[in-house]
């Protein structure tokens, strides 16, 4: 699967479109590792644990969106935008969108 | 006055200035890994040009070789001491420097991973950042420590050598 935030895909032909495919991953954050992120907020800094949380839940989505876009034949997702938004205290959204196409 | 009340007044200050002296070492280092990798990352720059205004004839779009999805981010969070200013800068109002910075160092931060991610391409076009503020108790509007997240996310190009 090719994937692209631009709106096509270099050197190739777009052949068909399937319109608009999505993933989403919904994460909270889990006690032991807010214990720690609320003494790193003392010090100030990256709250790694969070990095890779998020890190590792957008991957999720994308593999989602890549999964809805290969059940319909396609074999790149183009003009991929990512979101994110806080749905409840310690919750967020991860949210992928694009268009399906298939290239040639 | 006992103990317990000792504690509840002296805690807090003790936070305030550990706070003050970790957050200043904490940003100054930061900010001197973020100018070292930028220069390394010098010959790879992030445009936020979309691909028909850099690529306009046939002939250049074929000297790409690949193009993919790339993307970097990282969550941040304020010192006690910025957020103590902050809170005091809050009720006079005015700007707010203390949070500039980190969200300053945030996307830096974020371009350069996202750049570390693709290290052989040539360039990283349609860059987008995406900011996100996932504070504690009731997000940017409680009284919970400013915390971060920004995502750096583009397509990364590699031409034919």
């Amino acid at each position: 699967m090719l994937l692209t935030n631009i709106d096509c895909v270099p050197g190739k032909e777009i052949k068909q479109h399937f319109g608009l495919v999505s993933g989403s991953t919904v994460r909270a954050k889990h006690f032991v590792g807010d214990f720690f992120a609320g003494l790193k907020n003392v010090v100030g800094g990256e709250l790694k644990g969070y990095t890779e949380l998020l890190e590792e839940a957008r991957g999720e989505a994308v593999n989602r969106m890549a999964d809805q876009a290969a059940q319909f034949g396609a074999n790149a997702i183009i003009n991929i935008r990512f979101s994110t938004s806080s749905v409840a205290a310690g919750a967020a959204e991860l949210y992928a969108y694009g268009t399906a196409v298939l290239v040639g | 006055m006992d103990y317990g009340d000792l504690i509840q007044i002296f805690l807090p200050i003790v936070l305030v200035i550990v706070a003050y002296f970790t957050g200043t070492k904490v940003e100054a280092e930061h900010y001197k890994s973020i100018i070292e990798r930028e220069k390394r990352f010098l010959n790879l720059p992030a445009l936020t040009m979309e691909f028909k205004s850099l690529f306009k004839d046939a002939e250049s779009i074929q000297q790409i070789e690949r193009a993919e999805l790339v993307d970097g981010s990282v969550v941040i969070s304020v010192d006690y001491f910025k957020h103590f200013v902050a809170s005091l800068k809050n009720f006079f109002g005015g700007a707010l420097n203390s949070y500039e910075s980190l969200l300053d160092r945030a996307r830096r931060e974020a371009i350069l991973r996202m750049k570390e991610k693709a290290p052989n391409s040539d360039m990283i076009i349609n860059l987008k950042l995406e900011t996100s503020s996932i504070g504690k108790e009731g997000g940017s509007s409680g009284k919970g420590v400013l915390t971060v997240e920004v995502l750096a996310y583009g397509t990364a190009i590699s031409l034919k050598k």
